[in-house]
């Protein structure tokens, strides 16, 4: 038994509980602002945490180095750039908003592990190129990390649960937790590969229950040039469809993506799907809304769907707010935030919108 | 050993990526890339450890080393602790110091994906900013992305975003010393070279291609090939 407890300590992680250095995502920020806006809100004000949000580290170039137009050694220099900032600010624990770039920051640390003239070459290019020293961080956390972490002091505050107030039951919610999460380096992520719980967590301690869906691992598609290139996007859009296909018969009222990449795809390939083959998941022709941790955790606290930005997915969530029983107001859903009404989206010809 | 097996072990995520393959498949299984194209990792890593030069050589200018999308699953499963994903890397980016990469299809579209996503992180210190991703150029992102560009300024407020001001804060304006530190990481460690050489190799291909090229932008008919061309020979269907 003692054996058994000591595996399972392999899938456990260690997240920091204060103090925290972030870093943005080019995804994120792009597609999901109001998430990271929401992110540091929580914790400041929700959780009485200390983050520093600094405006003067860049994109770490992930989807450049993925898609191979930037080589190995400028993106371990841009990220040691990064730990510099973090020493410079005073601060240890570092917080990764994109989980592309917490792949590439595992990445790079297990590479100084195993080739340690790598680690010295990337000093000397830091400080070459800057003048900078950095320090690797004590503690690196994906953001849905400290979600998981804190899920308890959420469900505690909450003012929705992931219940269905029409029948009582939990809501049935797809997790996806996203490749390079932990299909990497797994001792990273919360419950390694094989059990990776960092969504699940959340969605059990909001009261939700989690599918367990044959495709439910397989990537969302992105595939870096697969996406970027227009040549390309079959790929992508093949791999979404492949998922969704497979949770249809479980009747999913949500998806919740750990990376911010596969929110975006998981939402806009339903679109794609629906003009190309006629075809629209979830019920009523409605597809089915895919959220960010940020935007689930905000519903649940009761905050303004559309300050948490879900009116810009292409899929509309209004079903699932209707589930949860949350009292919206349909005419501020496209307001600016003085309160003057802005124009109307165009609807999707194949979706219910 | 020979010049191109040579060139594939200074890469530290060759090393790290290939111990010895026992050729069971399991990433070939769990590859989404096999599913959908003609590809085969574990043959990839295969031919890689005959270390027989023409036949790297070939794959190197083959489209079969741009069909990986990079996911890393095979890094999960195989027994053996090999990552074909990053031997695959360190093959794209031999192929492209090389100039390799413009004898295939796939390996061509490097110049888009330099051109935009590599031209952004320099400009804008982001890869993928809002404004950059077109809906013209990305039409399969649907109507609400087409309304996000056009009321930028009103969507990033109400989502409490900096958009293109200073200071902190969501797509937030990147500081020039910012830019200007990214641009001499850049010089420093290789990026502007991959950068050049991508440019170089490209607008030889695009001349006897007999195809317009310029210096600058998304605007000339090389670009526009290579982003959109799809010959269909790719996929198992």
């Amino acid at each position: 038994m003692e054996e058994k407890r000591n595996i399972w300590k392999d899938y456990q992680k260690e997240i920091a509980d204060d103090h925290y250095y972030y870093v943005r995502s080019c995804i994120r920020q792009s597609f999901f602002p109001a998430s990271e806006e929401f992110f540091l809100k929580v914790l400041k004000d929700e959780l009485g945490k200390d983050i520093f949000d600094d405006p003067n580290h860049t994109t770490c170039t992930g989807i450049g180095y993925h898609a191979d137009v930037v080589p190995f050694e400028t993106i371990m220099t841009v990220v040691a750039r990064h730990f510099a900032l973090m020493k410079e600010s005073g601060y240890k624990n570092i917080i990764i908003s994109c989980v592309t770039s917490f792949g590439i920051y595992t990445e790079i640390i297990e590479t100084w592990k195993h080739f340690p003239e790598v680690l010295e070459k990337i000093r000397e290019n830091l400080y070459k190129a800057t003048k900078r020293e950095f320090d690797i961080p004590l503690n690196m956390t994906h953001s849905s990390d400290i979600i998981y972490k804190f899920r308890n002091e959420i469900a505690e505050k909450a003012n929705y649960k992931l219940i269905n107030q029409l029948t009582g039951r939990p809501l049935n919610v797809v997790e996806h937790i996203g490749c390079h999460y932990s299909k990497m380096f797994p001792k990273y992520g919360v419950g390694g590969a094989e059990f990776p719980l960092v969504l699940a967590g959340m969605i059990k301690a909001w009261g939700g229950d989690v599918i367990d869906y044959p495709e439910r691992r397989h990537c969302c598609g992105f595939g870096f040039r697969q996406y970027l290139v227009q040549a390309n996007r079959g790929y992508s859009a093949a791999n979404s469809k492949k998922k969704f296909e497979s949770m249809e018969p479980y009747k999913p009222d949500l998806v919740l993506c750990n990376c911010p990449g596969c929110t975006m795809f998981m939402d806009k390939w339903q679109y794609t799907i629906s003009e190309l083959e006629g075809k629209t998941y979830g019920e009523n022709n409605q597809g089915v809304p895919v959220l960010t941790y940020e935007e689930l955790a905000g519903l649940v606290l009761g905050y303004n769907p559309w300050d948490l930005g879900l009116q810009f997915h292409q899929i509309q969530s209004e079903p699932l707010l209707r589930k949860m029983g949350i009292d919206f107001s349909p005419e501020d859903k496209y307001k600016t935030r003085s309160g003057i009404q802005m124009p109307m989206p165009e609807c999707p010809a194949n979706i219910n919108f | 050993m020979g010049k191109l097996y040579d060139l594939l072990l200074q890469d530290v995520r060759f090393k790290e990526g290939l111990n010895a393959c026992m050729n069971c498949g399991v990433c070939t299984a769990i590859c989404p890339a096999a599913e959908f194209y003609k590809y085969d990792p574990r043959e990839i890593i295969d031919t890689v450890q005959t270390k027989d030069e023409a036949k790297i050589e070939a794959l190197m200018r083959s489209e079969t080393i741009w069909y990986c999308g990079q996911c890393m699953s095979c890094k999960t499963r195989c027994p053996r602790g090999n990552t074909p994903a990053m031997v695959v890397m360190a093959l794209r980016s031999v192929s492209q110091k090389l100039g390799y990469f413009t004898d295939s299809e796939k390996g061509r579209q490097q110049f888009a994906i330099k051109r935009t996503v590599g031209e952004n992180i320099l400009k804008y210190g982001y890869c993928v900013p809002t404004y950059a991703v077109t809906p013209e150029m990305h039409p399969e992102q649907g109507p609400i992305w087409s309304y996000i560009n056009e009321n930028i300024e009103e969507v990033m407020e109400r989502l409490g975003a900096n958009l293109r001001k200073p200071g902190p804060g969501s797509m937030r304006e990147i500081h020039q010393s910012n830019l200007d530190e990214l641009d001499r990481i850049f010089e420093v460690s290789g990026g502007h070279n991959l950068y050049n050489d991508i440019e170089r190799f490209s607008e030889k291909k695009a001349d006897e291609m007999g195809m317009e090229f310029k210096k600058e932008g998304t605007d000339n008919e090389y670009f526009r090939h290579v982003y959109t061309f799809n010959s269909g020979n790719h996929s198992r269907e």
